[in-house]
């Protein structure tokens, strides 16, 4: 067992993990935060993605002990600091971009990742960067639109209700 | 997983003297190793991790070489710019989580046979510098997941000398999103060379009839009438052989079409 | 109450919050005191017999608590078909024993022959690799024209790989084989439904408690209808009695089919919970998703169209191959069946209907209802053979299929494959179809794809299936073995809020908002005032979950009438308010008052004195105030579209791009349209996944070969375009409460042959004689179709 401390969520927290120990299991298992979810095991579904020093990374497929000394951000602290939910929740909440919300932490982060170097994404350039983001449920469309609106761009004239 | 343990070197000394017992083995960006780990089809004794050996990372250009640290990122080479076909290349590897992570280093001595990173390196006619020699590519690419490194070896440096003009295309193999086809495209004063990711169950190689063409003319035109053979070529359930053949020739054009 | 939180409102989702702040609370997410881990042996060959199992070394390994194997489960029961097929020839379909381990044969790759329970995760894994199990390989049986050739079985026991050879309706056999015998034009189409993986996106996870003090299990699990899970654990599998299971199904990260049926992972966690006295929990891996979740699709088939000379249809016939898979899951005799068969009219006045399909054993993972289940299958093969014929005849496709539309004015219409579609209107649907795609001008667009060396198609499709699953009486009839009702209690609490309990599952389709809207909508209160309870068997009074577009149909018709129920009694309790009769009193906008006066009590007030009943008539009016109702459909729901859809190939590499999607559908009336918008949106994704991405590939030994994401092509951001969905032109639903018909399944059925006939629409403009191409249609497919034409 190694000891490591990172900073996740602003908070510093320290805890043994085995060298096996995936920062995803870190998280869920001995932090409790689970809304970061795993749903694959070959680092495709992307409902496990997380910020490590800034950049998203997919927690399933980076030791605990990698990130020792890192600042980590997860979906449980993205909402603003009152609790409501931050402009990119918001925008999903507002435009159905989410259905059974198991990708939805995964997809979130990816966005946030997204929307910091690239503030105006066009659809394309969305579409893309979820390469690694894998939804079942809403066919994508709101969650393209939803990044969109978030960015601050006119989305009224994306077909839906 | 089986349980092993994790050590994290500094430099790249304490990396390879930690890489001595014969049990350990190098971590990456873990992008390949860990899900390979977490199917248990390997039981390493101990990971040594290289991400945080600071002098394999970054990127610096002299001479027209660019020289990339083995531990740089995807991500970090896609941002850089100064050899275009190369950053256009790492900006469509993987995702963006993937490129945060995945490493240069990593992926050359893996060696995947649909991996990109090996095509660039094969048509630049890049170096792999390793903490105890300089491989030149044509010497590096042994077969599928083979290379020259030997055991405990650690790719530090990749240089690229930057060419006149190259492209690569790449074919997206959907699910996996690496190459079901890659060609990359290298014009420089000595000639034209032209890598294959993806096809052959060799791993990358040269395609050196259609180099002959793009040498005397380099244009699409050039290769009209060139075909590779589709023997040994990889075929599953994502293409045949034949179509992975067919393949070749249309991403070579495309390359040269594209290329700058 | 404010209007935009009732019926037709685009409220947004309250569920959202929690799943977008990481607060949503999924089966793994949970652990219990004392929890242990379960892992599983799975068999790496697809079909062998079971030598022996030598568990004592696995048993020795740190951290085991308990192996269980095939014989553990011997005494108890199986997970059986929830629908009885008949053959043709009048004999039972065969029902050969689904154990909740393998014993004696291990008939797919992934079956299970042993479980390990262990302090861990990685401590299981590792006495599972110590399992010594000899297994003689048998050859497999994989391909279904194989298997119903072979003379070796996936069951010795029942001697065939045929489960049943159905014919539908075998009156109409003789009349069919005529007309198609007399027809001026006959158009054949031989086709392939691929096989898909369900994919949702949140693996199977089952948690067993055990309680020595009173006897008493619960069960948390991925389910989409905890009840029916209970149901079958307890009359089935393991004889727990009900009152003594609680099922629970918390948050759901999708299902699309793939978890209404039970499986034996739920029996063994229960199993292993009361053995070691301490919580057992297993979740899957996506590799175990891909080798032991329910499969769909998987049918190959010969469609027939018989035409007379002005293009009339006269007849079509089909015959079909569905792949059971090894063992029969829950839904998997219907899905083939009465969701396909009875679908064989499609939108049109034919008047010859017959369909045989035979269901076929093979040593691959169960298959049963996926996303449509059925109802993709039936319009595929409509659709395509229609596509097929228009191009035969030089006819325009639309103006085929609107010369033998339903005409508005023929409902009720009892099709010939034997339902009576009860309202629709497809000229409409197609109508505001080619307006929205703006189809004028696609010969502009055709041409700027050519100017970028791309061949541009149009492809068109119409359809209608069958939701609201189901009038229990009609499917009695047809085999079913269980009731297709649903329920709910409404209650009302002292201090005037609601907790609505339904039979429903929500796992993606948004019931916490829907549900309440109706109930606002009725009350005339505030919707935020009521809350949703599902999914957990305790708390709710029975239900039959959700699958087959069916939670609001059935369920939401539950709500309705449990919540007339909770109108009318407080009707009586406001009238002994006011001194007036329950006849005098109106409920218009959360407030009872008297007619023709301005006397009034508020729903709030009208609660309360439920609950404190001072001076009562309570001769007359019972306190508390809180309404259960079953509701029981009087007929399926027949949501239809008109969908169109336009693609680029790239005749180079063959690769097809989806550059627009138009569905145009009729669900009668909407709820909250940007919900059903959401379920069509979701439903065009798996489609235009089906049609040019997902495949399920075994070869010849029986090794799924797509068994990751590395090969199964799930649709990503990528892939596919935006989406234009129109629902204006709802037709209500004659036979329930509130006019619905259904959205969840649309996109996923419509979807498909639109695809595919795109896609050949572009290769023959292209000059290429292609008539067909097997979905996925990959870019490899697509090319070597080109080549070869």
């Amino acid at each position: 067992m190694t000891k490591v401390t990172m900073t996740i969520n602003g908070k510093s927290v320290s805890g043994e993990v085995e060298g096996r120990t995936l920062l995803s299991s870190f998280l869920r298992e001995d932090l409790h935060l689970t809304g970061t979810h795993i749903g694959c095991d070959t680092s495709q579904c992307g409902a496990c993605v997380v910020h490590v020093d800034g950049k998203p990374v997919k927690s399933c497929t980076m030791f605990a002990a990698e990130a020792d000394g890192a600042d980590v951000a997860t979906i449980e602290g993205q909402a603003n600091e009152d609790g409501s939910l931050n402009v990119i929740q918001a925008a999903f909440q507002e435009h159905h971009g989410l259905q059974c919300g198991f990708c939805t932490p995964g997809m979130v982060m990816s966005a946030a990742a997204l929307l910091k170097d690239n503030p105006k994404p066009s659809e394309a350039e969305v579409r893309e960067y979820l390469e690694g983001n894998i939804c079942r449920c809403t066919g994508y469309h709101n969650i393209v639109k939803a990044i969109m609106a978030a960015s601050g761009q006119d989305v009224s004239a994306i077909a839906a209700e | 997983m089986y349980a092993f343990d994790i050590e994290r070197p500094a430099t790249v000394a304490e990396a390879v003297a930690a890489l001595s017992n014969e049990d350990a083995q190098a971590l990456g960006g873990g992008q390949t190793l860990i899900p390979t780990l977490k199917q248990r089809l390997a039981s390493p004794e101990k990971l040594v991790s290289l991400t945080g050996v600071a002098e394999m990372k970054g990127i610096s250009s002299a001479g027209g070489v660019l020289t990339i640290g083995g531990g740089t990122t995807h991500d970090d080479v896609a941002a850089d710019g100064s050899y275009k076909a190369l950053s256009e290349l790492a900006v469509n590897i993987g995702d963006p989580a993937v490129r945060s992570r995945g490493t240069i280093g990593g992926s050359l001595a893996n060696n995947d046979p649909s991996a990109c990173y090996p095509a660039a390196a094969l048509a630049s006619g890049a170096t792999i510098v390793t903490n105890t020699r300089e491989i030149a590519a044509d010497d590096y690419f042994v077969g599928l997941f083979e290379t020259a490194l030997d055991e405990g070896e650690i790719i530090t440096a990749v240089k690229f000398p930057i060419p006149e003009k190259a492209n690569y295309q790449k074919f997206v193999q959907p699910a996996s999103r690496f190459a079901l086809v890659g060609v990359f495209v290298a014009k420089t004063a000595d000639g034209v060379r032209v890598a294959v990711t993806g096809a052959s169950n060799e791993g990358v190689h040269r395609w050196t009839a259609a180099e002959d063409a793009l040498s005397k003319d380099f244009s699409a035109g050039a290769l009209e009438g060139l075909s590779v053979s589709a023997d040994d070529l990889i075929a599953d359930l994502h293409g045949s052989a034949e179509y992975r053949a067919h393949l070749v020739a249309v991403m070579t054009k495309r390359a040269v079409a594209a290329a700058s | 109450m404010p209007k935009d939180g009732g019926i037709g409102a685009s409220t947004v989702r309250r569920e959202d919050v929690r799943f977008l702040t990481g607060t949503g609370q999924y089966c793994d997410d949970m652990n219990m005191f004392g929890q242990t881990a379960a892992v599983f042996a799975r068999s790496t060959v697809a079909n062998g017999v079971i030598k022996s199992i030598d568990t004592s070394a696995a048993e020795a390994m740190p951290g085991v608590l308990a192996v269980f194997t095939g014989e553990d489960f011997v005494e108890v029961g199986g997970n059986p078909a929830g629908w009885l097929i008949n053959s043709r020839d009048g004999e039972p379909m065969k029902e050969p024993k689904r154990p909740v381990l393998a014993h004696g044969k291990v008939r797919h790759v992934g079956d299970a022959y042993a479980a390990v329970i262990a302090e861990t995760v990685e401590q299981a894994k590792d006495a599972v690799e110590a399992i010594e199990a000899d297994i003689e390989e048998l050859p497999a049986i994989v391909n279904m024209k194989d298997a119903l050739a072979a003379d070796h079985y996936v069951h010795d026991e029942i001697g065939t790989n045929q489960c049943f050879d159905w014919g539908w309706i075998e009156d109409n056999r003789a009349a069919t084989d005529a007309a198609i015998k007399g027809a001026h034009h006959v158009t054949t189409l031989e086709l392939v439904n691929n096989r898909l993986v369900p994919n949702a996106m949140e693996p199977r996870c089952s948690m067993a408690q055990y309680n020595r003090a009173n006897d008493e299990y619960v069960l948390h699990t991925t389910s989409q209808n905890p009840h029916l899970t209970r149901l079958l654990i307890s009359a089935f599998v393991l004889g727990i009695p009900e009152n003594k299971l609680t099922v629970i199904a918390p948050d759901v990260g999708g299902g699309f089919g793939s978890k209404i049926y039970h499986y034996g992972e739920e029996a063994l966690v229960l199993a292993a919970a009361k053995k070691i006295g301490r919580p057992v929990k297993w979740t899957a891996d996506r590799t175990e998703a891909f080798l032991t979740d329910a499969h769909g699709r998987d049918h190959v088939t010969k469609i027939e169209l018989a035409m007379d000379k002005d293009g009339n249809f006269l007849a079509f016939r089909t015959e079909t191959m569905a792949n059971v898979g090894a063992y029969l899951s829950n839904f998997s005799t219907a899905t083939p069946t009465f969701l396909h068969g009875t679908l064989m009219a499609g939108n049109y006045t034919v008047p010859n209907i017959y369909v045989n399909v035979k269901a076929v054993f093979t040593n691959t993972a169960p298959v049963d209802a996926y996303r449509g289940a059925g109802r993709p299958e039936a319009t595929f093969s409509l659709e395509r053979v229609i596509d097929k014929a228009a191009r035969e005849i030089g006819m325009d496709p639309i103006a085929l299929r609107r010369k033998n539309f339903i005409k508005p004015d023929q409902y009720p219409f009892a099709s010939a494959a034997g339902l009576e579609y009860d309202s629709g209107n497809y000229d409409a649907l197609m109508d505001q179809m080619e307006k929205v795609a703006d189809m004028a001008g696609f010969e502009a667009r055709r041409k700027a794809s050519e100017k970028k060396g791309k061949l541009r198609g149009f492809g068109v499709n119409a359809y209608i299936e069958a939701c609201g699953i189901a009038p229990s009486n009609l499917v009695g009839v047809l085999g079913s073995r269980v009731g297709l009702y649903d329920a709910a209690t409404v209650r009302v609490n002292a201090t005037g809020n609601l907790s609505v309990m339904v039979g429903a599952h929500s796992h993606g389709q948004g019931h916490e908002t829907a549900f309440p809207q109706v109930v606002a909508e009725m009350l005339g209160i505030d919707p935020q005032s009521i809350d949703i309870v599902h999914g957990d068997t305790s708390k709710i009074p029975f239900g039959m979950g959700t699958y087959g577009s069916r939670s609001l149909a059935v369920c939401g018709s539950a709500v309705v009438r449990a919540t007339e129920k909770i109108i009318n009694k407080a009707k009586k309790i406001a009238a002994h308010m006011l001194e007036a009769s329950d006849g005098d009193i109106e409920l218009k906008d959360g407030v009872f008052s008297v007619a023709g006066t301005d006397k009034s009590v508020t729903f709030g007030e009208v609660a309360l004195k439920a609950y404190i009943p001072h001076e009562f008539p309570l001769e007359d009016i019972e306190p508390g105030l809180e309404e259960t109702a079953f509701y029981d459909p009087a007929n399926f729901t027949y949501p239809s579209g008109a969908y169109c859809c336009e693609v680029e190939v790239d005749p180079e590499t063959g690769k097809v791009s989806v550059e627009s999607m138009t569905a145009v559908d009729d669900f009668g009336n909407v709820i909250n349209p940007m919900i059903v918008t959401g379920q069509v949106h979701g439903g065009l994704g798996q489609g235009i996944g089906q049609a040019l991405l997902e495949n399920t590939t075994y070869d010849e030994n029986g090794q799924l070969l797509s068994a990751s994401y590395m090969d199964y092509v799930m649709p990503r951001a990528d892939d596919l375009p935006f989406y234009t969905v129109d629902h204006s032109q709802g037709n209500a639903c004659t036979h329930n409460p509130l006019g619905v018909k259904g959205c969840g399944e649309a996109g996923a059925i419509g979807s498909p042959p639109t695809v595919v006939n795109a896609v050949i629409d572009a290769l023959q403009s292209g000059g290429k004689n292609v008539t067909h191409i097997d979905m996925p249609m990959t870019p490899h497919r697509v090319w070597s179709a080109m080549q070869n034409a």
